[in-house]
């Protein structure tokens, strides 16, 4: 029996940028995937290309920008295809939230406006149909009063109804995958816990996938079923959330979960990664992590570690992790 | 003797649409030296209008507010007295302290004391680098050629310069990676302990505050609702803003569950509810509620709630 294919298959994925100096890559040959109906997570600090890897998705990166490998979506390979076809996909394929949803709102247009537009080009409904589609979309992310919030402007609502509305309005067009970029990193954790019981229960309500990105390994923890650890634009490790979070494999995933205030856990203390990220383009010959890394060993600088699979749906690219697994037990 | 105290401050703001919004509405708050206090609450809860009027960058409506034994005074474009250049403020944006065209090592000049002279000074600059873990050469480079982590323990080297005898931090850490907030919680903490600092550390982020505060005060809409040493509170919130508080934060757990949302948001501070601040959002409100708590001794914790007793013993769990 084959399993189902994935709604989205990132194969062998490589994107460059152009820079003064030359193209320098961003992206090394990532694999990912995501199943309908499933919240998958990507984590890692700034610079390791969760960003662009969510850009790169909807075909949003600079001019320049070069691209190679595969990204199949709902049965169809999305790189090499016209204007015309990523048009298609953005919106009622894929659609995506931003950390700044004051980015995602025009300010001086009502958000009746703002939602109904993209229906009636996107869906071609009629201008009645589709202000029944947008109550329909404001209920949706829990939002009251949804005829008068029509006529509002986006400043009149807080950064958590904003993000709300900026959710509804990537809902429009009944995208089956929504990429969310931080999107409760500029929140209050009391209005964050809201979003993310919202995306949870948008996700068995309509069968949504969700491709979460986040830098809080809590967030990661309470709201995704897999995860991806992305360093220097390389997938370090990935698995079932909690799996990776609670036996983490990989020394990088150790590290971050030190660094994290636990909040409940007392007398300890935040232990920082030493170094800084390293920069595109500067990537060291072997392992990205090598030069911060406690437990690197020669052999970690002789080449790029391989991605491997390490059983139970998890993949690891470290060469000296499994003997430190090993050694613990 | 406490080095920073508060004692009943307001800071209101007047604004044409608004009327008069009231962001600070009677605060008592002390640190001493060697300890970290923490202040925490939604945005919206008046925390930095608060530090701004601690640190004298803003002047409170009412109350007093002393420094060391002596008031604080805004200064507005004075020069600020030698002995109130010992309290200093460190901000979420270090751009915010920070001079981009001007390079690391000249602004760091600018804070040193004029008593220390000639070769002297040059000496401190390094000095002050090295206790931010920034190598000598970054004293020649510009604010942009360094990453936000870096930024930021530079601007920390900037108010060190000072010698100051208490720090207010305003988000110190919220723009920043897990990583670098650890890196740059950990160096005040050092200072804190080494230095026999004060310090006053602001922060939305409550997981963050309970790494490092010795007491922490909980604010919400211009008042304290609960204040406690940090780990009582967290393992114990009395208060039923403090208790959502608490369960809002993502845990990382093998049996994972979503955080929990708390109803409504922060109102207005130009339409403060009548009775209990909270009354409005709180799951426990009752008829009591329609007269304005105080802050009270109640269950080994400094809480404004009527019922904290009651509610208590019926086993609320965090």
């Amino acid at each position: 029996m084959t399993a189902p294919e994935p709604l989205l298959r990132i194969e062998n994925l490589a994107v460059s940028l152009p820079a003064p100096g030359g193209q320098v890559p961003v992206i090394h040959r990532m694999d990912l995937q995501v199943t309908a109906g499933e919240i998958v997570g990507i984590a890692g600090e700034s610079g390791s290309g969760k960003s662009l890897t969510a850009l790169t998705l909807l075909n949003l990166l600079p001019p320049g920008a070069r691209v190679t490998g595969s990204i199949r979506f709902a049965g169809r390979e999305l790189l090499g295809m016209d204007e015309r076809g990523w048009q298609q996909v953005r919106g009622s394929g894929i659609a995506m939230v931003f950390q700044d949803s004051s980015a995602a709102l025009h300010p001086m247009l009502t958000i009746g406006t703002q939602l109904t537009e993209h229906m009636r080009t996107g869906l071609g409904l009629d201008s009645r149909a589709a202000r029944e589609r947008a109550v329909e979309l404001l209920d949706q992310v829990r939002i009251p009063q949804a005829r008068r919030v029509l006529k509002a402007y986006p400043h009149q609502f807080s950064g958590g109804m904003r993000q709300r509305i900026a959710i509804a309005s990537a809902l429009a067009c009944r995208p089956r995958l929504l990429i969310a970029d931080e999107p409760t990193t500029a929140l209050d954790v009391t209005v964050q816990a809201g979003i993310l019981s919202l995306l949870d229960e948008l996700r068995t309500e309509n069968d949504l996938a969700v491709l979460f990105i986040t830098h809080d390994l809590g967030v990661l923890s309470s709201l995704t079923q897999r995860a991806y650890l992305f360093y220097a634009g390389r997938v370090m490790e990935s698995g079932a959330t909690t799996q990776v979070l609670t036996e983490p494999a990989h020394p990088y995933t150790a590290a971050l979960l030190a660094a994290r205030p636990h909040g409940l856990t007392s007398g300890r203390t935040l232990r920082a990664i030493p170094g800084v990220p390293v920069v595109p383009g500067q990537a060291p010959p072997g392992c990205p992590f090598e030069p911060r890394c406690a437990f690197a060993q020669p052999e970690c600088r002789a080449a790029v570690p391989a991605r491997v699979d390490i059983g139970g749906g998890r993949t690891l690219a470290c060469v000296v992790a499994p003997e430190l697994t090993e050694a613990v037990r | 003797m406490s080095l920073l105290s508060m004692d009943d401050v307001s800071v209101e703001f007047r604004s044409a649409a608004r009327g008069v919004v009231r962001a600070v509405a009677g605060v008592d708050l002390t640190v001493r030296a060697g300890e970290v206090v923490g202040l925490v609450g939604e945005s919206g809860c008046g925390k930095s209008s608060l530090a701004r009027a601690a640190a004298g960058l803003a002047a409170p409506s009412g109350g007093r507010i002393r420094f060391d034994g002596e008031p604080v005074v805004p200064v507005k474009w004075r020069r600020r007295p030698a002995a109130q250049t010992r309290l200093q403020m460190i901000f979420q944006d270090p751009y915010g302290s920070l001079n981009p065209r001007r390079t690391v090592g000249s602004q760091l000049l600018d804070g040193i004391p004029a008593e220390l002279g000639g070769p002297d000074r040059q000496h401190r600059v390094i000095e002050l680098l090295e206790r931010v873990g920034m190598p000598a050469r970054a004293a020649t480079r510009y604010p942009h050629q360094f990453s936000g982590g870096q930024r930021q323990r530079l601007a920390i080297a900037r108010a060190l310069a000072a010698e100051p005898k208490m720090i207010i931090a305003d988000e110190p850490v919220t723009a920043l990676d897990a990583s670098a907030q650890a890196q740059v919680v950990s160096l005040l903490l050092s200072l804190v302990r080494e230095l026999d600092m004060g310090l006053l550390f602001i922060s939305h982020d409550l997981a963050l505050v309970h790494e490092i505060a010795d007491r922490t005060a909980v604010m919400y809409l211009g008042r304290i609702v609960e204040l406690a040493p940090t780990r009582q509170l967290m393992a114990t919130p009395r208060h039923p803003y403090t208790q959502a508080l608490v369960r809002a934060i993502p845990q990382i757990s093998a049996t994972p569950t979503l955080p929990v949302a708390l109803l409504g948001e922060v109102p207005d501070g130009a339409n403060i509810p009548a009775g209990c601040r909270f009354r409005p959002r709180c799951p426990h409100a009752q008829q009591v509620c329609l007269t304005e708590p105080v802050l009270r001794p109640a269950l080994d914790s400094l809480v404004s709630c009527w019922r904290a007793e009651e509610l208590s013993g019926e086993g609320i769990q965090v």
